[in-house]
């Protein structure tokens, strides 16, 4: 183990590929964890992953025009949010009907996309389950700066996120725009799904949304402490996993996604005050 | 009376997908009194609440004190249902005090020490400050409404809105609650509570709306308080016992 660790680190110096492979798996750990969540709070896990689905369109419209996925990607998402809403408000079709019809067709209408296009540079097993090797330098600061954006909302919007979550009603009578703010976290989830695409790829995009959330949710009371243990299990699982694609040579997504699962598994279950291990030999305790 | 010194309503109808809730409701009530908002189940009572705070799409006027809601925003606390709350949410009792600060502090600022004083001070009016550090899911109902009622206080605001806020708590906290109400109504507060038990309604409230649908009849107490009307608004679902100057409504 510590060899593989001491050849990773050197392999990391000498490779500016896996530089960027591993400041770009960084930065999607933190914004991943920290939109994931709201996501997880207001009970929206089906849309993060019918979001993130549905912005595989967008990116194949964007490289056959050549302009950059990134945009093409952020206007899907939203539509498709937009979709959803206006079907179930419209119509007595529930959300989460809503979501499966939208998020699949959108999916669908990109495969077709993709299988029309045979011969072009479009590499689907790259949007779908990302290759973080592959991240350039540009794709690197587009990252960034969706990082710093998505950053910089959730900090000066912290106390109406923060109200809208946790007390819509309330919200809405103190004079929110509880419906702008939904539709601002779709933006910054789209935005999020895209920056995750090279990392871990559509189809995992949802994993790296929920789990690293869930599991800070386990570990904690306190909003502000959630959203930052969500961040920082995102970023140790988004090294580890890199580490371990490095070594034995696997889809880096995946690995990235499998380590998170791990840290879940373990708060599941250790977790000091949730944890289902420790509830067992808690003495039950009478309040006064 | 002076329209700046009530709270009017007028001709307020809301549908929700063709289905009638609301009809034509129109009553007017004086500032400083609370004000019991009753009726059977399904009557439409949250659904008045949510109109006149304009959260729900409805036709018909509503003026506090001569302004609109839209103006007096910040005035207004809401206590919400109990069941409306997600009580796994990570937040603390504290936190959830706070909130009612949160109309008051600047975008670009954060909670000042004041904010956090006054929300404390709100915290010791109900009796929960030993509470302060605890999950809100890891209280009574009770204590969970005191600390949403905290919440309210904390907000400074001339008007409020209670939605059902005896549902299912201690003798207790009911207690703290009501001596509560009747501060802030000492202290020229609007207060409207929906409220289920008929039992105790002559002693909490000054001014009634009876409601099913349509208004049966608003007014003080003592007129509304009628067998006659208590009967028409909760049709056969209900019988009625005279027990001395008592009514006592028994839901089948
Ligand atoms: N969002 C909604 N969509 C559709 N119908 C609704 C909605 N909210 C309420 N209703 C209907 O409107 C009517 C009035 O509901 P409301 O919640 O205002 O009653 P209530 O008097 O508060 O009842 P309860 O005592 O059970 O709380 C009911 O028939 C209810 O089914
Ligand atoms: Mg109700």
């Amino acid at each position: 183990m510590i060899d593989n660790i001491t050849l990773f680190i050197d392999q990391l110096m000498r490779y500016p590929y896996l530089q960027n492979a591993m400041a770009a798996a960084v930065l999607v750990g933190v914004i991943c964890g920290v939109i994931g969540c709201y996501i997880i709070l207001r009970g929206m896990a089906l849309m993060g992953d019918a979001i993130s689905h549905a912005v595989l369109p967008g990116v194949v419209i964007a490289y056959m025009i050549g302009a950059s996925f990134f945009i093409g990607a952020v206007i899907t998402g939203v539509l498709t949010a937009l979709a959803i809403g206006y079907i179930s408000q419209n119509s007595r079709i529930k959300e989460d009907s809503a979501i499966g019809i939208m998020f699949t067709a959108m999916f669908a209408l990109g495969i077709v996309m993709i299988t029309g296009l045979q011969g072009t540079s479009v590499d689907l097993w790259h949007i779908l389950f990302g290759n973080v090797l592959a991240v350039s330098k540009v794709d690197l600061w587009i990252t960034l700066g969706i990082g710093i954006f998505v950053l910089i909302a959730v900090i000066i919007f912290y106390r109406p996120l923060l109200l809208s979550t946790f007390d819509e009603t309330m919200a809405k009578s103190s004079g929110l725009p509880v419906k702008f703010i939904h539709y601002m976290l779709m933006l910054l989830l789209s935005l999020v799904t895209v920056a995750s695409l090279q990392t871990v790829g559509i189809v995992l995009v949802v994993a790296m949304l929920i789990t690293p959330g869930a599991t800070a949710y386990l570990l904690t009371d306190r909003f502000p402490v959630m959203l930052i243990l969500s961040a920082l299990i995102g970023v140790i699982s988004a090294v580890a996993g890199l580490f371990f694609s490095v070594i034995y040579d696997v889809a880096s997504g995946a690995s990235i996604v499998l380590v998170a699962s791990v840290l879940f598994i373990l708060a599941l279950f250790f977790s000091p005050k949730q944890g289902i291990i420790p509830k067992l030999f808690r003495k039950p305790v009478y309040d006064s | 009376m002076d329209y700046h010194e009530t709270v009017d309503v007028k001709s307020l109808s809301v549908h929700y997908h063709g289905n009638l809730a609301l009809k034509n409701v129109s009553f007017t009530v004086n500032k400083g009194s609370i004000v019991g908002v009753i009726g059977p189940n399904g009557a439409g009572k949250s659904t008045l609440m949510k109109a006149m705070l304009g959260l729900e799409r409805c036709k018909g006027t509503v003026s506090f004190f001569g302004e609109k809601v839209k103006d007096i925003r910040k005035n207004i606390a809401y206590v919400p249902q109990r069941s409306s709350i997600d009580w796994d949410f990570p937040v603390l009792v504290k936190d959830v005090v706070l909130m009612g600060r949160f109309m008051h502090i600047p975008w670009y600022k954060i909670a000042s020490k004041k904010d956090k004083e006054r929300a404390f001070e709100a915290l010791r009016m109900v009796g929960m400050e030993e509470f302060a550090n605890r999950q809100i899911g890891e209280l009574s109902g009770g204590q969970q409404q005191r600390v949403f009622i905290a919440r309210s206080l904390s907000q400074d605001a001339d008007l409020f809105f209670l939605d059902e806020p005896f549902v299912g708590i201690d003798v207790k906290s009911e207690e703290i609650i009501v001596d509560i109400l009747h501060t802030l109504k000492q202290e020229g507060k609007t207060i409207f509570v929906i409220h289920h038990d008929l039992s105790k309604v002559e002693k909490y409230f000054d001014q009634l709306v009876l409601l099913n649908q349509e208004l049966i009849h608003a007014g003080e107490v003592k007129d509304v308080y009628r067998t006659d009307l208590i009967k028409k608004a909760y049709h056969g679902s209900a019988s009625l016992m005279k027990e001395g100057q008592e009514l006592v409504v028994v839901n089948p």
